[in-house]
């Protein structure tokens, strides 16, 4: 099977394509230089915007929490319903779309891999059954270990050998992709309704404090040759003037040698971690002191957790947070405790432009993208769907690339946004090849040997590729809606050289591959850890450690990555 | 008022969905536009005409529109759903949503509602002249947004958790309540002329009436007084009445409860 996409303007950041007319062609689900088949089915694109398919960090479609929101929230179904057609299933849900529709959703704007940040282990089986029910997309899970009682215990040991044998076990056991750190030591201190409040904070009953447990699972990641580094939701989230502990947490990789060519740290949802302020009526941006931080350091790459202004469902594995936000909203919750691993909540929030608040956070995510000045070290995420529904993307492509669209807002916003944040001094307009960065390229990147194959249309990429109906050379960025109109709904989108998408529409369901990391350890070392193991399955877990892992038939096409683990 | 109307003809096992029945949406269309609606039967869409006999003349401003569905409409769901203006008359039952989340206009049911009547209502006036079954003037489901505003009155009997997290506006029920009417509720009134069991549970707001008798007072609620011909902005209500807060279950109380006191 063979396609070519005929005299496409093809922006491919990685391969230095700004806007050049080019075919592309691809067989046997690979970008390749020329066609063998004759017989190709040919596309003319001519005079529209070729790109890499989307690639998707940081966005909460699957796992225990995603399924509480939904049944948290049936009034959610109500706002967006999508009736079944003879080739899609029904759906419904705005902050929470149901598991296929947001297959759908996402392949509809042209986005061909989505990874789900935040996945427990303890819950890694269903999961991958959500994974399984989300059509379209290459999918991937980060297994948290913030609250992990194994960690805490051999990186409090100095044993770091041990803790890689231990992530490599709960990655294959979990088919996790990589490492989610969220608020370190806080999910397990909120068993006892406490919190850790600054890096230096001790864990209660475990004496490690978040900054050992950031360091030593960065090492950890490294060791392990991990495709991603760690992906640290850092301490404080969404709390007033918590752009201190966001700058210090900037500093911890220094010196760390990253094992590909990437970060080793990946700061999610930057936005909500620029806080600055001490009460709610002097909140302000710290946007620029954190980025200022983040574009001095070569290690470190952020993703931006935009807020679009919606009502939505905030989820997070930061059970206090999550508690701290009802306590502002009196709006329902949920609180989870995930045995030995992590913390998670849930609670509906409304980002109204009327409050300041809101439309400080607003301003804030846009503002980070606005000031990192390499687009390589920052990717496009609402940290779907707690600052709004990653559906919202197309708008916020349409916000960077048009300052007119945002003085609009920030005319229809709360006034706050005019002395309490920097936005209205910020001139700077996407580029096309910018927004193929945040979206394409720079996410495919901070998974390091992915780049290869992901997030690029050179030879060897895979044949996931997007077709906009925006002709780049007579493209006006002060029409902000059409731009949003168009990266809605793909002309064309191509997964593993099939045509999926067509004006928007799906055309043909594809299932995709589930990606995970498989470290390998030697012998030696995983006997003595796994004598641990069944310790504590024994002793603490309410399940049989032969009931933890997820087989590999449970997993739609099963795809493990083997890393170069220094501890094989 | 100019009429268009629907006389059903044999009725489906399974519910129609109906929303199309509204003001709003027959204004400006012909008799044959009107037969074409499509409604949901089950999981297919079949055509308005299909269950109704379609009758009247065309009418172009839904403001002098009156639609009546002459014969008994049980078995049809969303009846007035989101109305504004007009007027919907049924001369007969109704299925569950009837004026759901309306904004405006008059529906009078002559028969009985099934639930959730009113649920969300932003304004209009909504009549059942029958009984009501649950959450007359409730939230969706889930929703803590219930009713705003405009009148629902029930000259029947009404099921439980009327007025389930009410914000504004009136329910008049002139018969009995079931349990749990008035839950969570927020600001308005409801006013039950019979007997209401456990009334009130989580209200942080507004006023509730109760002119038979009630069992099973919460314990949240505390005994403020007594008031002579009570009047509630612009309601009165003859007798003796015994005012309660509540309920200190929840913060931050102004929910008021008056039973009426025996002579
Ligand atoms: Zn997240």
């Amino acid at each position: 099977m063979s396609l070519i996409l005929k005299n496409g303007i093809v922006y491919d950041p990685r391969n230095g394509m700004k806007g050049e007319k080019k075919d592309i062609f691809i067989e046997n689900g690979k970008v390749v230089e020329k066609l063998r088949d004759r017989k190709a089915q040919v596309i003319d694109v001519s005079n529209k915007l070729v790109m890499p398919g989307g690639v998707e960090i940081h966005s909460h479609i699957a796992g225990g929490k995603v399924n509480v929101g939904r049944m948290l929230r049936p009034e959610d179904r109500l706002k967006l319903i999508m009736p079944r057609t003879p080739l899609t299933r029904s759906g419904a849900g705005f902050a929470n779309p149901t598991a296929f529709m947001t297959g759908y959703l996402y392949s509809k704007m042209g986005y061909t891999t989505t990874f789900t940040p935040a996945m427990p282990p303890l819950m890694a089986k269903h999961t991958h059954e959500e994974l399984h029910d989300i059509p379209m997309t290459d999918k991937g899970a980060y297994a948290l270990t913030d609250g992990n009682w194994f960690i805490y215990k051999y990186l409090k040991e100095g044993d770091i050998d041990k803790c890689a044998a231990y992530v490599a076990w709960l990655l294959k056991a979990t088919r996790g992709l990589a490492i989610k750190v969220v608020n370190p030591g806080g999910t397990e201190a909120w068993g006892w309704g406490k919190n850790c409040t600054s890096l230096d904070d001790p864990v209660p009953n475990f004496d490690i404090t978040p900054r050992e447990i950031i360091r030593g699972l960065m090492e950890v990641n490294e060791r392990l040759g991990l495709p991603h580094s760690i992906h640290l939701h850092t301490t404080n989230l969404g709390r007033l003037g918590n752009y201190v502990t966001t700058l210090e947490t900037l500093k911890i990789p220094n010196g760390t040698k990253a094992a590909f060519d990437r970060q080793v740290m990946h700061l999610t949802h930057l936005q909500f971690h620029c806080f600055g302020g001490d009460t709610w009526k002097n909140f302000e941006s710290k946007a620029d002191e954190v980025v200022k931080e983040v574009n001095k350091r070569e290690n470190v790459a952020i993703d931006s957790g935009n807020v679009t202004l919606d009502e939505t469902t905030t989820m997070t594995a930061d059970g206090p947070m999550e508690y701290y936000l009802q306590s502002l909203s009196h709006l329902k919750w949920v609180n989870k405790n995930v045995e030995m691993e992590t913390a998670p909540g849930v609670t509906p929030f409304i980002y109204s432009n009327k409050m300041s608040s809101s439309s400080i956070q607003w301003a804030i995510g846009l503002e980070v993208e606005l000031l990192v000045k390499d687009p390589w070290k920052i990717m496009l995420t609402t940290d779907h769907p707690n600052g709004g529904p990653f559906f919202r993307y197309p708008r916020i492509i349409a916000w960077l690339m048009s300052r007119k669209y945002r003085e609009k807002t920030m005319a229809e916003v709360h006034k706050a946004v005019q002395d309490h944040t920097i936005l209205p001094t910020l001139d700077r307009e996407y580029t096309l090849d910018e927004i193929a960065t945040i979206t394409r390229a720079a996410p495919a990147r901070a998974f390091g040997p992915l780049a290869e194959t992901k997030g690029h249309l050179g030879v060897g990429a895979d044949g996931d590729v997007s077709v906009y109906d925006i002709d780049p050379r007579a493209f006006n960025p002060n029409d902000y809606l059409e731009i949003e109109e168009r990266f809605s709904k793909a002309a064309y989108t191509v997964k593993g050289g099939e045509v999926v998408v067509k004006d928007g529409e799906i055309v043909k369901v594809v299932q995709g591959r589930t990606l995970w990391s498989s470290p390998p350890v030697n012998e030696a070392l995983a006997r003595e850890v796994m004598k641990d193991i069944e310790y504590s399955f024994k002793r603490y877990y309410s399940v049989n450690l032969a009931n933890y892992p997820v087989a590999e038939g449970y997993l739609s096409g099963s795809t493990p990555i083997v890393t170069k683990s220094k501890i094989a | 008022m100019k009429e268009i109307t629907l006389r059903p003809k044999e009725q489906p096992k399974v519910r129609l969905e109906a929303e199309v029945i509204n003001p709003a949406v027959f204004a400006g269309k012909g008799l044959k536009e009107i037969e074409g609606l499509q409604i949901q039967l089950g999981n297919t869409r079949v055509r308005l005409a299909d269950f109704f006999e379609v009758s009247g003349a065309r009418v172009d401003d839904p403001k002098d529109l009156r639609i009546v569905i002459d014969g008994d409409a049980g078995h049809t769901k969303r009846i007035g759903e989101g109305m504004a203006t007009g007027e919907i008359l049924v001369r007969g039952g109704v299925d569950m949503y009837v004026g759901a989340r309306m904004t405006g206009g008059r529906i009078i049911v002559e028969g009985d509602a099934d639930s959730f009547a009113g649920q969300q209502m932003v304004g209009g006036e909504l009549v059942i002249k029958g009984n009501a079954k649950d959450y007359v003037g409730s939230s969706y489901r889930g929703d803590w947004r219930g009713m705003r505003g405009g009148t629902i009155t029930v000259e029947g009997n009404a099921g439980c958790e009327n007025g389930e997290f009410m914000m504004g506006g009136k329910i008049h029920i002139k018969g009995s309540a079931g349990p749990f009417t008035g839950l969570h509720m927020k600001k308005g009134l409801i006013v039950v002329g019979g007997n209401a069991p456990r009334v009130g549970a989580q209200m942080q707001g507004g006023s509730i009436v109760v002119a038979g008798k009630m069992e099973k007072l919460l314990p949240g609620f505390w005994l403020e007084g007594e008031e002579e011909n009570l009047k509630i902005e612009a309601d009165s209500f003859e007798g003796r009445y015994l005012r309660y807060s509540g309920d200190h279950a929840e913060g931050n109380v102004k929910g008021l409860l008056y039973l009426k006191k025996p002579i």
